[in-house]
């Protein structure tokens, strides 16, 4: 594959962007149907290249293409360059292929939307910016794309701006993520600080190889790196914004959630895994928090009433896994959970959308019985929800006894811990997904968005009450009762969506079912080799001689039947539960009281939201931190000028009585002058 | 040695307002007007392209020996640019031409409003390109008048306090840095207004002389004395507070001349003057107070950053932006003490901010205006779902607010980041305060997005219209240059590079 192909995986869509944004907006707005056209032709392009991409690593190994310079100062260079290597790969084709499915689906997710154009535009830098990001050569490269990544999003969260509950979600989503991006900043001038060529990838794996980085370095290094991953991986203290980010069209949630914004996270951690893996501490943090978000997302995904809402704190919770199996250090393990999580979850997403598309609301409370309307719909969510919850042999279940695996194996006190947790997430994550499609599915119809408008109508007066202000767009009451404030049709029209829609979730489903086995059999399946794809993601040769060392070790994936047993009991548990309270499409469970009072808890995030944004920068920040900043600005530092003036004028109309015009005066005073310059002379001068 | 070119490029606005003096019809007088900043910026870029950068160092050199004929007098009439002065003549160009079509409405005194915008240009220019020390003071002396008049007759809220405020700030400022000059040029040793050196001319400059120099005052003096100057017109906190109450007062083609070029004189005089001049200087070397500048940078940065978080004004908020933004020249200059060690990625970076921050912060100042010449109003808490009724301003804006936070692609994540790597080795700490700044500014500016343009449409706003065609024209004119040093920072940062290099010994 030569560089110039390369080169256009990214600029193919990146040429759409400006194409549509420059050109068909602003100047065909009214072809604007054109707009998807353009992007999913040139996304379409980007996939058939990522594929060619992938086999050129597969048949070659790691391709590191020149590296060029970006800026060339003095003792400042920063390089960029496109790097090609099997965690590359895996990413293009997951980022290219999620993508090109959701744009198929938007055109009839998104037909008739006065932004169709402006939307096309941003889908299109999106996926540019992340296919960007995972062909980065350079750290500062990656920092560029992964930005860019981050700005996609919020253009997209806030793509119905006039919402100001979208508004919020999206400037949320920005800060908190950017709060991540300063410790990827700080990782980045650190790195940089141990050696300018360091910022070059390939010499950074070779540095590491050679033993030039010092733990400490390391530890340092891979925090901050890691930080940023927090922010965009919405991991825990700060995934206080993948849940508002609903918000945005459902589509957006789809490639957000499966292949773009939060999958960069991942995407970063394991590209700097070999760095990452010198610091035990930097694995441990990762492995804990990873271990710990799957089980406390995936806790507030049990009560949740938005479907969407399930399925954000559904992502948090599985990239909780991934970021568990790079902590434990089983690489290959989070890769392929990356891969085959983006496949159902999409799924998932335009599931959730197309249910929106036919009650007119994302408030589960207010569907039901939808099976016998959409059973196109009910069927592949059954399916992306089977593969999330892990069912043999479906694709979630191979990858995700894979982490498992890895963290009993890595026998520490920090692997059985976060082993633990992961099998406590297993079993909430079959209950929550299945609570979902029984209360979406099963029952008798709810009514819908009539129904909610209705019974919005009678709680609140003003309709609008539910949006507001940055700070309380959420959660008067209880949690995510707005189902109408976000992204959603509005208008019931109970219908299978349209084939445009159901196509891409049908090849979604059959990715659901067949990418773990397929992919990663645990046997030599006819031409398919035995765990192709962990030997293909293990496959650095031969640029990175270290990557690869470290990361053989995790390849083979040692299937342990008790493991696979346990977990499968335990997913199977779930859905009982599930079935046992909402298996007849119950609106809600009556709880008894202690489990009520956990359960607000839980409707209230553990009220995360209320800490942040009230306590700490409203109230903490703004209202007294800030404010006595602007104090001291108006009082001293401005006072102290207005004194200077003051005393200025002040003397100088003292002066002023000096001349008063009186000729007398002056006359004295000159001959005192005289004098006084007389007698100076007489004493000092002779 | 005399080519003439930037002779012209420095008064042909003043000649253009000559012009404007003898035409008539109001109509008239805009267009013309507005020709001639358009003519000026052509002839700077011409001037950018045609900089020589294979043979690089003091070029267009246009000297008249003794322009004031007094016998030992040794001022000279010296004009020409580097590496360091090219890009704020482009910068100049760019942001007179934008601020004439941003006072394309302007209805009252029109003539004498033309008249002292084209002034105020000429003043700027010559700031940038005069190399003889005397000259270069009566440019910038020279810019303050239109500036007052400018504030004073065509502002708004408190007009002439603002104005009055802005002038006692910089003259202050002037005073101290008249008496700097006057003891370099009065040492023996020196004895020259030369601020740099040109073999090919036979000029001996300051910065060569000064080494041996037995100065009239210490040389730490000297020192404090400039840099006053600079700090204020910077500006450097606790120099500051003139800036919120001019910008908030001023006119929008003020404004965008305030923030964009006339800030930048402060920053060009550090890089131009106390750091080409004060590195060797007997007694005191600039590097003696680099921990300073870097703690100063820090302040400015962090303070001027949580200010912007508490204003309610839209004008006021950007212009505490920039107390925020111009620390980071200050904090690239901080790394001059190890250039030797470190390269000069700080001071490259400080010099591109400088113009990022011009193009950023006059584009913001723009489209300001003409949301407050729709909506009549800049408090935030007023506005609202702008987005929807004019989208061309919402998106020029958002582009603008989106470089001032950083962001990659646009032109201030360049000038921020080199700022960042070539800093952080010599004074880590002061650069992480620093990079705090990012994530505040991504606060203010998306705080302010959001309650400005985003949000259902405010029905007391009444009927609003986009931007005009006329509008468009700076609008477009200033992103262009965002998005170019954004993907390709190459063509300004190889200009910069010679000059920063130049100004080391």
């Amino acid at each position: 594959m030569t560089e110039a192909l390369a080169w256009l995986i990214i600029l193919l869509p990146l040429a759409s962007f400006v194409a549509v944004a420059l050109v068909i907006r602003p100047f065909f707005n009214r072809w604007s149907i054109a707009a998807g056209w353009v992007t999913i032709a040139a996304i379409a392009g980007s996939f058939v290249l990522s594929l060619v991409a992938a086999a050129a690593v597969f048949n070659d190994g790691s391709i590191a293409y020149p590296s060029r310079q970006w800026i060339a100062a003095p003792g400042l260079v920063i390089p960029f360059g496109i790097l090609l290597d099997p965690l590359t790969a895996v990413m293009l084709v997951v980022a290219s292929g999620v993508s090109l499915l959701v744009q198929i689906y938007s055109q009839g997710y998104m037909r008739g939307d006065r932004g169709y154009a402006r939307y096309f535009a941003y889908m299109s830098l999106f996926t540019a910016s992340m296919l960007g990001l995972v062909l980065a050569r350079s750290i500062v490269q990656m920092f560029f794309f992964w930005e860019l990544v981050g700005l996609c999003s919020y253009l997209l969260i806030g793509f119905w701006f006039t919402r100001p509950a979208a508004a919020a979600a999206a400037k949320k989503a920005f800060l908190v993520t950017r709060l991540g991006d300063f410790g990827f900043l700080l990782a980045v001038l650190y790195l940089f600080f141990q050696g300018g060529e360091l910022l070059d990838v390939p010499t950074l794996y070779e540095a590491i190889h050679a033993g030039l980085i010092a733990t400490s370095v390391a530890t340092w290094i891979g925090l901050g790196i890691f930080a940023g991953a927090v922010g965009k991986s919405a991991q825990f203290p700060l995934h206080t914004w993948l849940p508002d980010a609903m918000e945005g069209p459902t589509p957006v949630s789809a490639l957000i959630h499966a292949a773009t914004m939060v999958a960069a996270g991942v995407f970063l951690v394991a590209r700097f895994f070999p760095l990452i893996e010198l610091s035990g501490t930097t694995m441990d943090v990762i492995a804990l928090i990873g271990g710990f978000t799957a089980v406390f997302a995936a806790s507030m995904g049990l009560v949740a009433n938005d479907i969407k809402r399930v399925m954000a704190y559904s992502t948090v919770s599985q990239l909780g896994y991934m970021m568990l199996a790079l902590g434990v250090g089983a690489y290959i393990p989070a890769i392929f959970h990356l891969f085959t999580h983006a496949w159902f979850k999409a799924l998932l997403f335009l599931s959730a959308g197309s249910v929106n598309h036919a009650a007119g609301t994302f408030d589960m409370r207010y569907m039901g019985g939808l099976r016998k309307y959409m059973p196109a719909t009910y069927a592949v969510m059954i399916i992306g929800g089977l593969s999330l919850a892990g069912i043999f042999p479906l694709a979630g279940f191979w990858s995700k006894d894979e982490v498992l695996v890895g963290a009993l194996e890595n026998g520490s006190p920090v692997g059985i811990m976060t082993f633990l947790l992961g099998l406590i997430a297993v079993l909430m994550t079959a209950f929550y997904m299945f609570r979902a499609v029984f209360m979406t599915f099963h029952g008798s119809w709810r009514g819908g968005a009539d129904a909610e408008a209705a019974a919005n109508a009678s709680a609140h007066p003003a309709p609008q009450a539910a949006g507001g202000h940055a700070g309380d767009g959420h959660g008067d009451g209880h949690g995510d009762g707005h189902g109408d404030e976000h992204g959603s049709h509005g208008g019931v029209h109970l219908a299978e969506s349209p084939l445009v829609m159901v196509l891409p979730m049908g090849i979604l489903a059959a990715a659901a079912i067949f990418a773990g086995i397929l992919v990663n059999p645990p046997t030599a399946l006819g031409p398919i080799e035995k765990h192709f794809f962990g030997e293909y993601a293990a496959h650095n040769k031969p640029v990175f001689p270290t990557h690869e060392d470290a990361v053989r070790a995790g390849a083979e994936p040692h299937f342990n039947l008790v493991i696979a047993l346990a977990s499968t009991a335990l997913a199977v548990a779930g859905i009982g539960l599930a079935y046992t309270f909402y298996g007849r499409g119950q609106a809600s469970v009556s709880l008894p009281a202690p489990l009520a009072k956990v359960h607000r808890v839980l409707t209230r995030k553990y009220y995360f939201d209320e800490l942040y944004e009230r306590v700490l920068v409203n109230n903490l920040f703004y209202r007294r931190f800030s404010a006595a900043f602007e104090w001291i600005d108006t009082n001293w530092i401005d006072g102290f000028n207005y004194r200077v003036t003051l005393w200025t004028e002040r003397s100088g109309r003292a002066l002023t009585h000096l001349q008063n015009g009186q000729i007398q005066a002056y006359g004295t005073a000159i001959a005192l002058g005289v004098l006084l310059t007389l007698a100076a002379y007489f004493v000092w001068g002779a | 040695m005399f080519s003439g070119f930037l002779t012209t490029i420095v008064f042909l606005p003043a000649a253009a307002a000559l012009v404007v003096a003898m035409l008539r019809r109001e109509q008239h007088i805009r267009w013309f007007a507005i020709g001639a900043t358009v003519v000026e910026l052509v002839l700077t870029v011409v001037l950018f392209l045609a900089y020589d950068r294979t043979e690089g160092g003091v070029q267009f050199i246009d000297r008249i020996g003794q322009w004031i004929p007094i016998a030992g007098f040794r001022a000279e009439y010296l004009l020409g640019v580097d590496g360091l002065s090219l890009p704020l003549v482009l910068l100049t160009g760019l942001l007179g031409a934008a601020a004439a079509f941003a006072s394309w409405r302007i209805s009252v005194r029109v003539k004498e409003y033309f008249i002292w915008l084209l002034i105020l240009q000429t003043a700027v220019t010559g700031v940038f390109v005069s190399l003889d020390f005397l000259l270069f003071f009566i440019f910038w002396e020279i810019e303050l008048l239109p500036m007052y008049f400018l504030i004073s007759i065509w502002g708004s809220g408190r007009p002439q306090y603002s104005a009055l405020k802005f002038v006692i700030f910089t003259l202050t400022g002037s005073a101290f840095m008249l008496v700097g000059i006057l003891a370099l040029y009065l040492t023996a040793d020196i004895n020259t207004f030369a601020m740099v050196s040109i073999p090919e001319a036979g000029i001996v400059g300051i910065p060569e002389l000064i080494p041996g120099a037995r100065l009239l005052l210490p040389a730490g003096l000297i020192f404090a004395f400039l840099f006053i100057a600079f700090a204020v017109k910077l500006p450097l906190w606790p120099l500051h507070n003139w800036l919120p109450d001019a910008h908030t007062d001023a006119p929008t083609a003020v404004s965008v001349m305030l923030a964009g070029v006339l800030l930048k004189m402060g920053g060009y005089g550090l890089l131009r003057v106390a750091v080409g001049m004060f590195q060797e200087s007997p007694g005191f070397q600039i590097d003696q107070v680099a921990w300073l500048l870097a703690a100063l940078a820090a302040v400015s940065v962090l303070y001027g950053a949580v200010l912007t978080l508490r204003q309610t004004d839209l004008k006021r908020l950007i212009a505490y932006s920039s107390v925020s933004h111009m620390g980071y020249v200050v904090l690239g200059v901080s790394s001059i003490v190890a250039v030797a060690d470190v390269g000069t990625g700080g001071l490259n970076g400080a010099a591109m901010q400088l113009f990022t921050h011009g193009v950023i912060t006059g584009l913001l100042f723009l489209l300001v205006g003409m949301a407050y010449e729709r909506t009549h109003t800049r408090y935030i808490p007023d506005l609202g779902g702008l987005a929807g009724k004019m989208p061309f301003i919402a998106t020029g804006f958002l582009l603008a607010g989106l470089a001032s936070l950083g962001l990659p692609g646009l032109g201030g994540f360049v000038a921020e980041i080199m700022v960042f790597l070539g800093t952080f080795p010599v004074w880590g700490w002061a650069t992480v305060l620093g990079a705090f700044g990012v994530v505040l500014a991504a606060g203010y500016i998306l705080w302010m997005v959001q309650r400005v343009f985003f949000g259902p449409p405010r029905q007391h706003l009444g009927h609003l219209h986009d931007a005009h065609w006329v509008d468009m024209i700076p609008v477009v004119g200033l992103a262009i240059p965002i998005v170019l040093i954004g993907i390709y920072p190459g063509w300004l940062v190889d200009v910069f590079k010679m000059g920063i290099e130049a100004t080391l010994r």
